[in-house]
């Protein structure tokens, strides 16, 4: 395994780019050296990120949005007041991944491309409306955060593109996110399901909502049904309801050692439900 | 010399000093199994297989022995044939022979010059398998048609036309079971199952081994049992046993998982073959969780009968248990105990020892007992719910106490189940308000302790302080314990002690700390030498004085004359004897060498609280009790502390750890992320009540208190969900998928 | 072995050089180049704790980053908790509540305990149940380490 240590993502994309073997990006690692440490994946070419100026950095952006280091590793998405006044939801999806101690490593960026489908970071990217900017040999392109994800293990990106660059748009006013996610103990576990809802309010009422489930297919997804079935509601019982059909609806599941299909289906409605009277609840301004 | 009758007030035990090794384990210092360096050291690594089943047809090491830094291979070739009986079941639980039996079992081993390399290596042996039909479960194991691990595996005790996997049989009990159930008025049957659980200490299988050509050697090892390593290592390879020399490391848990070899010979097998260099090995989390101990999974049917006021009139239980390709699953064990807190007059117990492509189960906390519990003590509870009975008072009823004849056989001594559950009732717990969707469980469980060969030295040095020497690893507390039952013996504060864990050249035979013996046992060693040293030190004095030894009674640290009749003589105290034994006769030091049978189960009962989340099937631990019998407690905090351990272990094999075999054959889960130990936010304060009701069979009235405490919680979580949701699962784990299926079945009929 | 890489850091306040293979982890170099056994390997893919350090002040798994990525970092383990023979209030109070039964996880422990305590020096025991709940200890069902960090924790503030 040769180790790189590029200076620009330039370079960054220069050496994926000629590299023959496996390549693989490091920034927190939390993924790459478990693969590593169980044989199941061995680099030849492992090129560390961390060297890029800028990417431990975040800051936020004239119209009130944020840019996010691809770096930055979740304790310090967690610790940052700022962000997570604003994205609570993306912030606490962040913070479910892992240990403290893989808290203090992973990055939101890795948890993308690392691309389970129960990566905890991602349903909340997707209703925040993340993009990202990617570089690679040839320039780099913008891509929202719902485009990259293509299955398990697997991602859109080309052959020496990276992730460069991570925007989270402006919050605004009377809006709220969400993440839950269910797993059999109360912490270190692989979700067996997650949900993320993202909602603005007019007074009462929904005007503008994104929901997305995580370890229910292939991919984390944005489940557009279940948005819809909020939109225009009070969040009264029978749009939640209608949300959690919506949410099950959307499952494609597999049966797997972390849950059954059935299960799976189940809990997303219930997750939806529970994460949405969460974000309607900081959208009106609640606490928490 | 006068100890007799020392029972009044201790000095010393039921203290709480400061471990001695505390300072060593705070800082780092302390040298567990991977923390061995020596020059010219080799690393070693395992070629394990990825079949559950397969027949070995051909290793090819040529690749490997071409990397620059290899040093040798070992296969099964290099070890000895015409092996028999265990030594047999180790030697191709070590390394397999004509055929793989599961996966992740050795199928050859590489030593190199890093880590690393032999790591590299391990994946170049080029292994040929044929890959044959496998199976992984206890009942599927049984039925005809299944494949065969191994013919010709059953003992004499199998009877005729049972399947070849099936290689143990039992069946025990007592009394007319026809009686029994005519005289109950309430008949349950239902049937159990448990799957199987690691022990999940935290530390990795670590040794380090060297031999040369000549047999002859030393390991460094992280193990409950260094002799019993020495044995096995030695049977393995068809050696002298004296030949190898074996040093215990600190040990990082154990559970029982640590009593047998699982790969410690490979290292004195690559060490030989590379020309006697020191060869280390460590294992991966993976590699422990495939091919060592768990325990063993059971499938259980019970039947029991009982009157409307609560006495048990009969009962019946079969219990199938898998331990893995060889024999060895606890049933034994399981039969014995599984209805033995109770006095009931009509007991029969079936077993069957059955054999599936899964690793050699070892020895788990309490092994064998915790399926039962599950079995017997949720059975119980779903007959008081039916007959409107109190699930303390009607354990009362029938439980077994001093005088009563066991269902095993034997009649208990002195005991404490009773009072282990009138402690229970007592408790505030039990008072605790319970909201919606929240239960409280309640079950009681034994464990029948153990004594075993046991060797210890006590030594006086110069200036009265004293060293005693045992041979159990102290996993949990045990220096302390030894220290303090020493300092009581000699009347001397507990800081003029210090304990060693000696290697196997130091002492006679020693069993591990298992079977929760080491307090017993070696305390009772530590306390037996320290009497003759005390004998010895009385003689001195006697001498001294120029009066006979029978007139020397010994008293806080001190010889004095026993009476006025025995002249004016000051007190010699430990010092003044050991600063001038070097003239008068020579050191002083003490001995015990024996199998002391006083041992003396320890019943517990515990009581918890949950909360089930009614739409997700997520089980909160909201309170938790352990109440249980010590005897007499050393050191009380670390005997909370084994309550505490085994009433976690037990939580965790109730809501969410298993093995969980693919279609393939291949674990699914050899990782602590999916491997669900308990974390520490997933549990409460576990409250503690240390019940005494000393055993006579120690001086001090020790009962090993370690194993008990993992037995009650599979049923008392069970019964705590019973009670919050209606439900009687009847399944381990209970977990999440598990219990919304249950809820919504339950909820689909009504 | 031209593949290894040089690196240099500082370990507990002193400055520390080694050579390492690119694949091997700040564990593997602690241990195996440093010999700083104290931090020790459970599982070796970020589930027990047991390998916690800090690097920059940050708690993190010394399995779960390389060796090579150690270069000019602030590297804390456990052999440098206690200042020479004074031991920190963590390491009396884990022996005073006999709060260690094997001990294998204990370093792990006091090392994520003392990172929680500079940034929180008064938390909850809930927060200090999730902040340790990736350090596994099989022995102890966590009742008496809680009790003795959430003890050295009320006797630090009043140190302060």
């Amino acid at each position: 395994m040769r180790y790189h240590t590029p200076d620009s993502f330039g370079d960054a994309a220069a050496i994926a780019a000629s590299a023959t073997g496996i390549t693989r990006f490091l920034a927190g690692g939390t993924d790459v050296l478990v693969q590593l440490r169980s044989d199941l994946v061995e680099p030849d070419d492992l090129i560390d990120i961390k060297h890029i100026a800028g990417v431990k950095e975040i800051t936020q952006r004239s119209d009130g949005g944020w840019d996010l280091g691809v770096a930055v590793a979740g304790a310090e998405m967690t610790e940052h007041a700022g962000l997570s006044a604003d994205w609570p939801g993306l912030v606490e999806g962040m913070d479910l991944i892992g240990s403290t101690q893989v808290q203090g490593r992973a990055t939101l960026v890795g948890n993308l491309c690392n691309a389970s489908p129960a990566g905890d970071g991602v349903p909340a990217m997707m209703t925040a409306g993340v993009t990202l900017t990617v570089t690679g040999p040839n320039g780099s392109r913008e891509v929202a955060v719902e485009d990259v994800p293509a299955g398990p293990g697997k991602t859109t990106l080309a052959k020496g593109e990276l992730v460069s660059a991570v925007h989270i748009p402006a919050r605004g006013d009377n809006a709220g996110d969400a993440y839950l996610r269910f797993i059999p103990r109360t912490e270190m576990d692989i979700a067996v399901v997650g949900c993320a809802v993202n909602l603005r309010l007019d007074g009462d009422t929904v005007v503008e909502a994104r929901v997305a489930l995580g370890a229910v297919a292939p991919t984390a997804r944005l489940v557009l049904a279940a948005a819809e079935a909020i939109i225009g509601t009070t969040l009264d019982d029978a749009a939640l309801e209608a949300l959690a059909s919506a949410a099950s609806a959307a499952c494609q599941p597999i049966d797997d050692k972390r849950g059954t299909i059935e299960f799976r289906t189940d809990v997303a409605g219930v997750l939806a439900k529970r994460a949405a009277k969460i974000a309607y609840g900081r959208a009106k301004g609640d606490a928490a | 010399m006068a100890l007799d009758g020392k029972t009044s007030e201790y000095k010393q035990i039921g203290s709480t000093p400061d471990r001695p090794d505390g300072l060593d384990k705070v800082t780092g210092r302390a040298r567990y199994g991977a923390d061995i360096h020596v020059p010219g050291m080799l690393h070693g690594a395992v070629v394990r297989s990825p079949h559950a089943h397969a027949k070995i047809i051909k290793i090819d090491a040529t690749k490997a022995l071409a990397l620059k830094g290899v040093k040798a291979v070992v296969t099964r070739a290099d070890f000895p044939e015409g092996l028999e009986g265990e030594d047999w079941n180790l030697q191709e639980n070590c390394m397999a022979g004509e055929k793989a039996l599961y996966d992740g079992h050795a199928v050859a081993a590489v030593a190199a010059t890093s880590a690393l390399i032999a790591r590299d290596a391990a994946k170049l042996v080029d292994v040929t398998y044929e890959v044959l039909p496998h199976v992984t479960d206890v009942d599927a194991a049984m039925q005809d048609g299944a494949p065969i691990i191994r013919e010709g595996a059953a003992d004499y005790s199998v009877p005729e036309g049972m399947h070849p996997n099936v290689v143990r049989y039992f069946d025990t009990g007592r009394g007319d079971l026809d009686k029994g159930f005519a005289d109950a008025d309430l008949v349950v049957e239902r049937s159990y199952t448990t799957e199987a659980a690691h022990q999940g200490y935290i530390e990795p299988h670590a040794c380090m081994g060297q031999m040369g050509a000549d047999g002859r050697g030393e390991m460094w090892v992280c193990t409950q049992g260094h002799w019993f390593i020495r044995r096995m290592s030695t049977a393995v390879l068809g050696i002298e046993t004296t030949n190898i020399r074996v040093t215990p490391s600190e040990i990082g848990g154990g559970f029982g998982g640590k009593t047998t070899i699982t790969f410690e010979p490979l290292s004195l097998a690559l060490s030989r073959a590379a020309g006697g260099k020191p060869v280390k090995m460590v294992m991966s989390r993976a590699e422990v969780l495939r091919s060592t101990g768990p325990t063993a999974s059971a499938s259980m049917d019970i039947k029991m009968g009982m009157t409307k006021d609560g006495k048990i009139t009969a009962a019946h239980g079969t219990f199938r248990m898998q331990g893995g390709a060889f024999p060895g699953a606890p049933v034994d064990v399981t039969t014995m105990l599984a209805f033995a807190n109770y006095n009931i007059e009509h007991v029969h117990h079936i077993g069957y020892d059955v054999l599936t492509n899964r690793p050699k189960q070892a020895a788990y906390r309490a092994p064998g007992a915790p399926m039962a519990a599950f079995a017997v003590e949720s059975t119980i509870d779903e007959m008081c719910r039916e007959l409107g009975l109190d699930p303390i008072n009607t354990r009362l009823k029938n439980a077994a106490r001093d005088g009563t004849r066991s269902t095993f056989g034997p009649k208990f001594g002195p005991i404490g189940l009773v009072e282990s559950l009138e402690a229970a009732r007592d408790h505030p717990n039990m008072q605790a308000p319970l909201g919606p969707n929240q239960g409280r469980g309640i079950a009681s469980g034994y464990w029948m302790n153990w004594g075993g060969e046991t060797s210890a030295s006590v030594a006086m040095s110069e200036d009265g302080t004293v060293t005693v020497s045992v041979g159990t690893p102290d996993i949990g507390g045990s220096r302390a314990s030894m220290a303090l039952m020493a300092a009581e013996a000699f009347g001397i504060k507990y800081e003029d002690v210090r304990v060693n864990i000696s290697d196997t050249g130091a002492l006679g035979v020693n069993e591990p700390t298992h079977g929760s013996r080491a307090t017993y046992a070696s305390g009772l060693a530590t306390i037996k030498a320290a009497e003759e040293c005390i004998g010895k030190m009385c003689q001195r004095a006697a001498d001294k004085w120029g009066i006979d030894v029978d007139a020397v009674t010994w008293e806080d640290g001190a010889a004095k004359p026993s009476g006025p009749n025995a002249g004016d003589h000051d007190p010699l105290t430990i010092g003044e004897i050991c600063a001038e034994m070097g003239e008068t006769g020579g050191p002083i030091s003490g001995h015990y060498e024996g199998s002391p049978t006083g041992f003396s189960g320890s019943f517990g009962t515990h009581v918890v609280d949950v909360e089930v989340d009614p739409e997700t099937g997520h089980t909160t631990v909201l309170r938790y009790l352990v109440v249980q019998d010590a005897g007499k407690a050393i050191h009380p905090a670390y005997v909370e502390g084994q309550f505490q351990g085994g009433a976690a272990q037990g939580i965790g094999w109730a809501l969410n750890e298993e093995y969980i075999y693919g279609e393939d054959g291949r674990l699914q889960n050899p990782i602590f992320l999916d491997y669900r130990i308990p974390v520490a936010s997933d549990l409460p304060m576990i409250d503690t009540v240390i019940v005494e009701v000393p055993n006579p069979g120690h001086p001090y009235g020790v009962r090993g208190v370690g194993e008990t405490g993992i037995t009650p919680p599979l049923p008392a979580l069970a019964n705590a969900i019973r009670s919050a949701t209606g439900l009687r699962l009847t399944g381990l784990p209970m977990t999440p998928p598990k219990i919304l299926a249950a809820l919504k079945a339950h909820g689909d009929n009504g | 072995m031209s593949n290894k890489i040089h690196v240099t850091t500082t370990v507990n306040g002193d400055e520390a050089e080694f050579l390492c293979d690119p694949r091997e982890t700040l564990l593997d170099c602690l241990r195996d180049r440093l010999h700083m056994t104290g931090v020790k390997e459970g599982c070796g893919t970020g589930d027990c704790g047991a390998c916690s350090v800090t690097v920059d002040g940050r708690l993190v798994c010394s399995c779960l980053m390389l060796g090579a990525e150690a270069e000019g970092k602030e590297i804390a383990t456990v052999e440098g908790m206690a200042d020479g023979d004074a031991l920190h209030p963590l390491q009396e109070k884990f022996i005073e509540h006999a709060a260690l039964q094997c001990g294998i996880c204990t370093p792990g422990i006091l090392v994520a305990s003392e990172a929680l305590l500079k940034k929180n020096p008064d938390p909850t025991e809930e927060e200090l149940r999730y902040w340790l709940a990736g350090n596994l200890c099989r022995c102890t069902g966590y009742d008496k380490i809680i009790r003795a960090v959430m003890d050295a924790a009320a006797e630090m503030r009043e140190a302060s």
